[in-house]
């Protein structure tokens, strides 16, 4: 065996691994990591925050499904990192992010930029390590790795003192990855599936609601066919945009607080849920007791923890979402029971109600004519891009009308921070998508409040020409508090007013981006297509209604068919 | 509903860390905690004793198992098992309440461990309420000190 230092070490696990770009930040205990790289082939972005780092990691990881890698000091670095951690956690996304640590002689002493990110990140993290022993460093490397990637995804941390990875150490050979304490489970109980299959099929009013891990587990397909094959209904989490076609007639649009009525009515009054992959969070559910009230609950999850958390469920089914959609498809495929026709034509009274509620209350608002309508400039932003551009958001109003009016047919086309709700995760998100995919069309939606969270990372974007476009949703507030205290607080803008704002334009030019405004509906189409031709960073600032609100909307602690409308 | 929950882990740096940061970030409660190593020296046992209705017992075994360094997760409740907690006591005794904390540590087939002129130290061993009932018992005679060692248990074996 060879002998190379830690650093050549974990960079040749990296390779291992398949990594192709990192994002990071240097500082000095991880030095020595960003000399190794240089002498590989793996591209090292440069961001300008530590939080753009892992962001933009997460990015890849959310468009490409291969684990996001991060590289930060020890100190700030690691801490400026901490909200993109979870982040990442709470929507399951594989990635393993490496700090740098001080000499393990010093850990303790309350050392230069010194802190105890292992300890600060254990509730943010899926698992961590300090690895004190050099020849620990490979095989933690590869179960990092390993953890992150399989199960219930998410991020995992290894922290690397300065001594450590300077180290002489030979380079162990790979091999299979068994770990005793860590085994989950994939495959569905087949006496659980079939107890599953049979209710599917007395079912009269059957719902899929389909959530991140349909994404996670690459289960579209499968899921698709089951949807069609038995004419259910589908709605989809935040997370789980994409997961089914948005243009199906099937299609409910998205569920919870700012879903479509039709999904959220069909939920409340289904007698069968299927839930795959998503968790009930109480963004989907409202008022937990009026949540599917006449229903019986299927629950695909590969998280045992996520089964029975919220909502009490009937029919668990502990596997990857592939696995027990596939095992599902095939039951139904050789099931003497199952006539296809019979259960389809069984579910058209049940889908035309649906559509009675579609009809009635449609994903809509109300046009205001030059007043530029941010729905409007989502759907022309859809048009324009053929729904076929990736597109990240910011948290708040942008993102719900991006959620709303954008229609993913795809997976892995849309990255959101849906759980945790990070601002400033857009911009970064979208460098890493690029960076991935740098032929497709990457456009961060944004509000004028958000942007300015991680707007330093234009200056990455210009730097690895990475022409990602923002949309900048601009109306002066932090719009979906001002929409919160508009409903509930008597118009009392405490702290949501942007009195003083960059201007866009300008800013964009400074970083060597190009900056397009529109003040007015007819400019909306021209400034859009001027941007997507454009080979440049492109900053579109659209002055929107000022006060427009996010409809339907189910407010905090109501029923979800407590809906206010448009 | 109190619980008894057995975890094996393994022995690692920071893995009671988890365990514990499990219980406060997720707002459930440890009445106690008790830890020490298994015969294998790379794993550890720990009993902890919790409080909380089927649907939170049962999230607090699913998000224990779910910490990569736990092993096993047991609601020993599940079965027949014996639990025991130790205590040491120390209680005042000068010349007229010796002799009767001597007949009470005797009733509770305790021992004394330390003397001094003015105190004993005594050592129970039983169930958490039978450490509980000598306490009540030696308080008014002028409990000084005590430590308790927390719940461990184990599970009964199959009579067949």
């Amino acid at each position: 065996m060879d002998k190379i230092n830690g650093s050549q070490a974990i960079i040749r696990c990296l390779q291992e691994e398949g990594v192709k770009i990192i994002f990071g930040f240097p500082g000095g205990a991880i030095i020595d990591l960003f000399d190794a790289l240089m002498d590989s082939d793996i591209t090292n972005v440069l961001v300008r925050h530590e939080q753009g780092a892992v962001h933009a990691a997460d990015g890849l990881a959310r468009v490409t499904g291969e684990v996001g890698v991060a590289l930060l000091t020890s100190g700030p670095g690691a801490t400026n990192g901490v909200t993109a951690i979870a982040t990442a956690y709470c929507d399951s996304i594989p990635m393993v992010i490496l700090t740098g640590q001080v000499p393990t002689p010093l850990i303790g002493n309350d050392a230069f930029q010194e802190v105890d990110i292992v300890g600060i990140t254990r509730p943010c993290t899926k698992h961590n390590y300090l690895v004190k022993d050099a020849k620990d460093l490979v095989p933690t490397l590869r179960e990092a790795f390993h953890i992150a990637r399989t199960g219930r995804p998410g991020p995992v941390l290894v922290d690397l003192p300065k001594d450590v990875v300077a180290k002489m150490i030979d380079f162990p050979e790979k091999k299979p990855i068994r770990m005793q304490t860590y085994q989950p489970n994939y495959e569905p109980h087949q006496g659980q599936i079939e107890k599953a299959c049979k209710k599917i099929l007395k079912a009269k009013n059957p719902v899929l609601y389909v959530g991140g891990g349909v994404i996670l587990s690459n289960a579209h397909e499968e899921l698709t066919e089951l949807a069609r094959k038995l004419n259910i209904p589908v709605t989809m989490t935040l997370m789980g945009l994409g997961g089914f076609p948005g243009t199906d007639p099937l299609s409910m649009g998205m569920l919870g607080m700012h879903g479509s009525y039709a999904a959220n009515m069909a939920v409340a009054n289904c007698d069968l849920l299927i839930a795959v992959g998503a968790r009930f969070d109480d963004r989907v559910t409202g008022r937990l007791d009026a949540f599917a009230p006449h229903a019986t609950i299927i629950h695909i999850d590969i998280d045992p923890t996520s089964i029975s958390k919220n909502v009490k469920v009937d029919i668990p089914i502990v596997a990857d979402c592939k696995h027990a959609l596939t095992a599902m498809n095939t039951w139904f495929n050789t099931s003497s029971d199952f006539n296809r026709e019979q259960v389809a034509a069984s579910h058209e009274p049940w889908r035309a109600t649906i559509d009675g509620w579609a009809t009635k209350h449609p994903m809509t608002y109300i046009d205001e004519g030059e007043i530029i309508k941010p729905q409007f400039v989502i759907q022309k932003l859809d048009e324009l891009t053929h729904g076929d551009a990736i597109i990240t958001t910011e948290v708040g109003q942008n993102q719900m009308w991006a959620a709303q009016f954008y229609k993913f047919n795809k997976p892995r086309q849309w990255a959101t921070s849906g759980g945790l709700g990070t601002m400033g995760y857009g911009l970064p998100a979208a460098i890493g998508a690029k960076m991935a995919f740098p032929d497709k069309t990457v456009v961060d939606v944004a509000g004028d409040g958000s942007i300015q969270m991680n707007i330093q990372e234009l200056a990455t974007a210009k730097q690895y020409k990475c022409p990602v476009k923002v949309v900048i949703l601009n109306n002066n507030y932090l719009g979906m508090v001002r929409q919160w205290q508009e409903l509930f607080y008597n118009k009392r803008y405490a702290g949501t007013v942007m009195d003083v704002t960059p201007d866009f334009v300008m800013l964009a030019q400074a970083y060597g981006a190009v900056g397009l405004r529109a003040t007015k509906t007819s400019e909306v189409e021209a400034v859009l297509k001027e941007a997507l031709a454009t080979d440049n960073t492109v900053i579109m600032d659209f002055v929107i209604a000022r006060e427009e609100c996010v409809f339907p909307m189910v407010p905090a602690g109501k029923a979800t068919t407590e809906m206010l409308l448009v | 509903m109190k619980h008894t929950i057995s975890v094996l882990l393994q022995n690692k740096p920071g893995v009671l860390s988890r365990v514990t940061g499990l219980f406060s970030g997720r707002g459930f409660n440890i009445e106690s905690l008790s830890v020490a190593e298994t015969l294998d020296s790379s794993i550890s046992c720990l009993t902890l004793v919790t409080r909380g209705d089927e649907a939170i017992i049962e999230q607090i075994t699913k998000q224990l198992h779910k910490l990569i360094d736990v092993i096993k997760v047991t609601d020993i409740g599940d079965s027949e098992y014996v639990e025991r907690e130790m205590v040491l006591i120390r209680v005042k005794a000068e010349a007229q309440t010796r002799a009767e904390v001597l007949r009470v540590v005797d009733i509770f087939r305790g021992k004394v461990v330390d003397v001094s002129p003015k105190s004993y130290a005594v050592e129970v061993t039983g169930s958490t309420s039978k450490v509980q009932a000598i306490i009540d018992i030696l308080k008014p005679l002028g409990i000084q000190e005590i430590v308790r060692t927390g719940t461990i248990a184990m599970a009964r074996a199959s009579k067949k």
